[in-house]
């Protein structure tokens, strides 16, 4: 199992501030839009250096959403900003029709997904937004692993025309990947090569799989580690690669497992490679207050239950 | 500058048009189109100035048009190929399989003079809004209008962007609500009372014109009127009275014809109102 050193604990949604930022520098058709959580969204250095291309639009979110479709059809390169609740389900009618179906060029960058929101509860932290926005048509949906990463995400939907959903979060969560990197939309990221077992994984959960890849090795177990930050297009060519030579499946996220990349992965292995597969997800259930740690333990996302996981699917497997 | 005989002989195709249109497939909305064609006929042939035949999705360097209440699409599919957005036997093909008409618009097929998908109501007046702040970035000084139901102000989000357009000074935006009084469960007085609209604008920071949307002179008149009241830091609506059906005596007045189309002695009625003038498709 591969080393990586960690250079620091940063929230994601601090790495899209930044990235936000950098390509506001680079190109100035990108603008921003957030619904009253500027702060929150680390859109604040974006707005204090491009005031005229940025707009707050109150605690509207909808209307954020029309706006943004309607900026990007004057050639403008629309960020929203809010939860990810509030970008996803809250809006999901006004995404379909006048982005998705629009093919509006606009990124729904979304921060607090999933449990490690923590204390505001099942309220805010939504489980189901990847399944909803993968089930637009041409919606590219990406969930990103460390801050890193998110702002090199940021810095490549930009770059990349059509609609985007930006899925990050609220934590200081490990940074682990390059500095420089350059994010592939739809490209998966080998983490670590392996050979007995694959861990799928995307978010705040990659770290959790690389933990779970070390007490395996200490085990005797070479598991695989892939990263799947982009859920839509998926890396079908990756997924099935890997998903052939150790013939046993293991899928990671902070979502619902249905809708999830779990869901995703399933599919495609199912018509095209069948194989053994064991899903670390949430099950069919709301979350609810508390510490982020401690909600990934009641919830079952922990580097323990990963582990779990993979001997099931290996005995699923059969030696 | 079009007359307005011009304008009068276009409604009249234009009425054709749409209950044929309808007619054809059995399905469509003909009342709120028909109300509306002497505001879609000004517009497009007076006031708007575009780009019909080089149509870009941008519409940088011309006045913008955004239908929200997209279920009288048949009037608007009419009024764009009249207006050499598309040819005019393109009407044939609406809502048919594979065509650029869609029941609703949409942007999807590639439809020249269509920029964003409506029909799921109460978006466009947001859409409008970020065309018009794209505008402002641009320093460009044309307008954008944009059409909406009576009906349609029932959602929500139309007055998260009616207090957007004030708060903001989006005042190169246009809008214009038919007001038909009717909607598809019966009168709007009956299912949400829209009392005081006028005041409903103006609390919320807007300049508020009202016409007759069936008298051809006086929608030129207010058109013309709102677009020398625009870019004076107040958004702009326009409340257009308008009889659902009108032109076609047997479908006025009722919302009965929201979203039923004529069968064929209806049809012939219904054409023997409004003889052709330009060319049937």
């Amino acid at each position: 199992m591969k080393h990586y050193e960690v250079t620091g604990q940063k929230d994601t949604r601090s790495g899209f501030g930044v990235g936000l930022l950098e390509i506001g520098h680079k190109n100035s058709d990108v603008v921003g839009l957030c619904a009253d959580l500027t702060g929150s969204l680390k859109m604040d250095a974006f707005k204090a250096t491009f005031p005229e291309r940025f707009f707050q639009v109150g605690i509207a979110e909808a209307n954020m959403m029309g706006l943004a479709a309607g900026l990007a059809t004057t050639g403008k390169i629309p960020f929203t900003g809010t939860f990810a609740n509030f970008s996803t389900g809250r809006v999901y009618d006004q995404i379909r029709q006048s982005i998705a179906y629009s093919h509006k060029n606009v990124k729904i960058c979304a921060s607090h997904a999933g449990l490690t929101l923590g204390e505001d509860g099942a309220t805010h932290q939504i489980l189901e937004d990847i399944g909803m926005m993968k089930m637009l048509p041409g919606m590219t949906v990406i969930n990103t692993c460390d801050y890193n990463q998110t702002q090199a995400a940021t810095v490549a939907i930009a770059e990349h025309y059509g609609p985007v959903y930006l899925r990050f979060g609220r934590p200081k969560w490990p940074v682990f990947t390059d500095t420089k990197q350059k994010f592939e939309i739809g490209k998966a990221w080998l983490v670590s090569e392996g050979k007995d077992v694959t861990i799928f994984c995307t978010g705040h959960l990659v770290w959790k799989a690389i933990e779970a890849g070390h007490q395996l090795a200490a085990m005797g177990i070479d598991a695989e580690v892939i990263n799947i930050h982009t859920i839509k297009p998926l890396d079908a060519e990756a997924v099935l690669e890997s998903a052939l030579k150790t013939k046993c499946v293991v899928t990671a996220e902070e979502h619902q497992k249905a809708g999830g990349l779990g869901e995703s992965i399933c599919s495609l292995l199912s018509q095209k490679a069948p194989t053994p597969v064991q899903l670390v997800a949430v099950n069919d259930s709301f979350g609810e207050s508390g510490k982020p740690e401690e909600l990934l333990k009641k919830y079952g996302l922990e580097t323990e239950n990963i582990v779990a996981a993979v001997q099931k699917v290996l005995e699923k497997r059969g030696k | 500058m079009p007359t307005t005989q011009d304008l009068r002989q276009l409604t009249l195709q234009i009425r054709r048009d749409i209950v044929r249109m309808v007619h054809a497939v059995q399905s469509g909305h003909p009342g709120g189109s028909l109300g509306c064609t002497e505001f879609f006929v000004t517009l497009f042939f007076d006031v708007m100035k575009h780009n019909p035949e080089s149509f870009s999705m941008n519409g940088k360097g011309e006045d913008v048009f955004i239908l929200s209440n997209g279920h009288i699409s048949p009037v608007y599919y009419s009024t764009l190929a009249r207006s050499s957005y598309f040819e005019v036997a393109e009407l044939a093909t609406f809502r048919k399989l594979n065509t650029r008409l869609q029941g609703h618009p949409a942007t999807h097929e590639g439809l020249p003079g269509v920029r964003t998908a409506s029909g799921s109501l109460g978006q466009g007046l947001s859409v409008a809004t970020g065309i018009a702040l794209g505008k402002k970035l641009d320093k460009d000084p044309n307008t954008v209008y944009v059409l909406t139901g009576d009906g349609e102000l029932e959602e929500g989000q139309c007055w998260e962007a009616i207090m957007y357009a004030a708060h903001n000074k989006v005042d190169n935006l246009i809008v214009t609500v038919d007001f038909n009084g009717q909607q598809i469960d019966g009168s709007t007085s009956e299912i949400m009372g829209f009392t005081e609209l006028k005041n409903k604008f103006e609390a919320f920071g807007w300049m508020v014109l009202e016409m007759n949307g069936n008298e051809l002179e006086e929608v030129k008149l207010t058109l013309t009127q709102a677009r020398e009241l625009s870019r004076k830091g107040k958004p702009l609506v326009i409340i257009m009275k308008t009889e659902m059906g009108h032109g076609v005596d047997f479908m006025m007045g009722s919302h009965e014809w929201h979203g039923i189309a004529p069968n064929d002695e209806q049809l012939k009625r219904a054409l023997d109102q409004n003889p052709e003038t330009l060319g049937d498709y």
